[in-house]
């Protein structure tokens, strides 16, 4: 129903919760288990710290060109713990939060920025693509993994992000369209943080919503504050029942903002003006779902400093992991390309023992 | 004379070639009110309005496929694809149509477009942000495909490209955006298209390069000539069309040939410029001419990437193993 009652050609946004934390939308709040909300919050922090920690390794050397997820915990978090645990994340490469809820341990995610593959070697008993820089692209690989389940029998459903700057890609349309067509258990997630790169949403399309680009595909589609836990808990929810029962795909507008840079290399302060940051950071996610958790007595101030202890622990101790694994064998550069190394890679592989590397 | 960087080079090729030829409309992801992610076209917004310099929706293939609309009608569309990696969506518009309309409509439609891209390692990037894909361009015919390595050709190629009837990919090795600077003229002029240039005469062997490739020879070369070895390097400077004849001439004169490039192995522009050696001056060569090149794999990311650049090392080895062949 939230999708039907809200349809983004009538210029609705889905909100429960808002952005100073108070409930605004009682007709589709529901409790989510006490447990379920503290875990959301933990990881929404863990991601938050080790993204603004990950800033400072990078200004120290210690890191590379990395893309920080600041500012979009809360709509990763939130769709995430609407899925079961076995179901697929297909990511676009902002998606810390999400690859942290999802269990793909931090050490990768710091390998993988440290320019090191081995961060992308997803554990196997997590159903989730690595990282991947080219942008909308993972839409159709989303579809082809829900299109299997038909085959493999499955009743898991896949999620997978894109960008606003993404939703003007050939692949967005071509995902989209196509999941409808075969009816495949995809949720589509647009994230919109306002800007692609230096570019903003007002540059990427013409169109009022990124929501109402699903209309056109024939899918259920819903522009939902991104920022809301609640609201895209319950709306990532109604689209998975929707999908698992095999009604097929949905899209979800996520509207959120990018408090960071677009990565390490970037410089947000040329074109972004002041009012539209103030803005932005006002309505962040972490902040409001804090000042619910308190007033409802389901946190307190002492058990908020102690999760930002242990979060920055754990970072620390990842981000050592890391440091100390960080090595790539020069046999690694070769032993991925083919199951077998052909005798050409063999033989270029001898070659470039005599130079050692690096 | 005024003392450019490459990408300062650039620029001012754009800005002078903008100022003169009202044709001319620049865009890309980034490329109009930033002036790009690396500053190429930096200022070009401020100075020639947003109708003229403008950024586009996330769009690679809307990027060259509008490009080929509007140079089609006459326009002269100078575009940026942000990172080599990311040609590929556009890669159908550029080599199915780009290339194409010119032979397709038996010369009434031409597209005198231009596609700019950063490209190359060595820059401790992220995935699909250091491949080298010259030989799969210059593969397609229709096309043209420069890569200058300094600020001097940078200017000149540039304004020979924007003046060339049919499209051309010019290709910019990143890692020397801003490695070094050069005196470059203030006025416009034209470095050829089809022309490599003759870096450093010698008499032993001729090494030939592009790109970022350059200044790894030349770091080489210097310790090889202080050996006693004397080297001839080429500046291919043109990967399509080719310039057989640069070849030709001086390898009849050295008689052995080393083509270096950072991009993977086999099938590549390396293979191609051996084929040329053999069929023009086989008579002539006192070793088999060879290539030092990347592995054919995928191009690492930074932690590993030591593994797979060429360097002056690889280079100074290669050329002694001809040498004493």
């Amino acid at each position: 129903m939230i999708f039907e009652n809200h349809n983004p050609l009538e210029g609705k946004v889905f909100q429960i919760l808002d952005k100073t934390g108070k409930i605004v939308n009682e007709e589709y709040y529901k409790d989510i288990d006490r447990d379920l909300l503290l875990k959301m919050y933990r990881c929404m922090v863990l991601s938050r710290i080790q993204d603004e920690w990950a800033l400072k390794f990078q200004r120290q050397g210690r890191m590379l060109t990395f893309a920080p997820t600041l500012g979009q915990e809360g709509l990763q978090v939130a769709s995430m713990a609407a899925c079961r645990d076995d179901d697929w994340l297909v990511p676009a490469f902002r998606s810390n939060a999400a690859w942290l809820y999802k269990g793909l341990p931090m050490k990768n995610i710091f390998l993988y920025w440290c320019g090191n593959e081995m961060g992308s070697k997803i554990p196997d008993h997590i159903n989730m693509l690595p990282i991947v820089v080219p942008i909308g692209s993972q839409f159709n690989h989303a579809t082809g993994i829900g299109m299997s389940f038909r085959y493999t029998k499955e009743d898991k459903v896949v999620v997978t992000y894109i960008g606003d700057g993404g939703t003007s890609e050939g692949e967005f349309y071509e995902g989209i369209n196509f999941a409808g067509v075969v009816n495949a258990p995809v949720i589509f997630i647009i994230q919109n943080n306002q800007f692609a790169i230096s570019t903003g949403v007002e540059s990427q399309t013409k169109a009022k919503t990124l929501a109402q680009k699903g209309i056109a595909a024939g899918i259920p589609s819903i522009k939902v504050d991104g920022n809301d836990i609640f609201a895209m808990y319950f709306a990532t929810k109604e689209a998975v029942e929707n999908a698992r029962s095999g009604n097929g795909p949905s899209l979800i507008e996520a509207v959120t903002y990018r408090q960071g840079p677009h990565t390490t290399a970037d410089d947000p302060t040329i074109y972004r003006s002041e009012e539209k940051h103030l803005d932005g950071m006002s309505k962040d996610p972490i902040i409001r779902t804090k000042n619910f958790l308190i007033e409802r007595g389901i946190l307190t101030e002492k058990d908020e400093k102690t999760i930002r202890e242990e979060c920055k622990k754990t970072v620390f101790e990842e981000f050592e992991k890391a440091e100390q694994e960080n090595i790539t064998p020069l046999e690694d550069i070769f032993k991925y390309t083919y199951e077998e190394m052909t005798e050409n890679l063999k033989e270029q592989y001898e070659e470039a023992k005599k130079w050692g590397g690096n | 004379m005024e003392a450019l960087n490459n990408i300062e080079a650039l620029n001012q090729a754009l800005d002078q070639m903008m100022e003169k030829d009202e044709k001319i409309v620049i865009y890309g992801e980034d490329a109009g009110f930033e002036g790009g992610v690396f500053r190429a076209t930096k200022g070009l917004q401020a100075k020639y309005g947003k109708d003229r310099c403008f950024d586009s929706p996330l769009t690679e293939a809307g990027i060259i496929g509008s490009g080929i609309g509007m140079a089609i009608n006459g326009m002269k569309p100078v575009l940026e694809i942000q990172f080599q990696g990311f040609l590929f969506p556009g890669l159908n518009q550029l080599l199915v149509h780009g290339a194409r309309y010119r032979n397709r409509s038996r010369g009434r439609f031409t597209v005198p477009m231009v596609v700019r891209m950063p490209y190359g390692g060595g820059i401790r990037a992220l995935e699909h942000h250091s491949e080298s894909i010259e030989a799969m361009l210059a593969h397609t015919p229709g096309l043209k495909v420069v890569i200058p390595s300094n600020p001097y050709d940078t200017k000149g190629l540039m304004i020979s490209a924007i003046k060339d009837p049919d499209p051309v990919v010019f290709l910019e090795p990143k890692r020397i955006y801003r490695a070094f600077k050069q005196e470059v003229p203030m006025e416009i002029y034209e470095v050829p298209i089809g022309k490599a240039r003759i870096l450093k005469e010698g008499n032993d062997i001729t090494v030939v390069g592009w790109g970022a490739m350059i200044p790894e020879i030349q770091l080489a070369v210097k310790d090889l000539e202080e050996e006693g070895i004397s080297v001839e390097i080429i500046d291919l400077r043109t990967i399509s069309p080719i310039d057989k004849e640069a070849i030709e001439n001086s390898v009849k004169k050295t008689g052995r040939f080393l083509v270096v490039h950072e991009a993977v192995k086999s099938f590549g522009v390396g293979a191609e410029l051996i084929s040329i050696v053999n069929e023009k001056a086989f008579l002539h060569l006192e070793c088999p001419p060879t290539r030092l090149t990347g592995y054919d794999v995928t191009i690492p990311l930074a932690k590993g990437e030591g593994h797979f650049m060429i360097n002056p090392e690889k280079i100074k080895s290669k050329v002694k193993e001809l040498i004493n062949y």
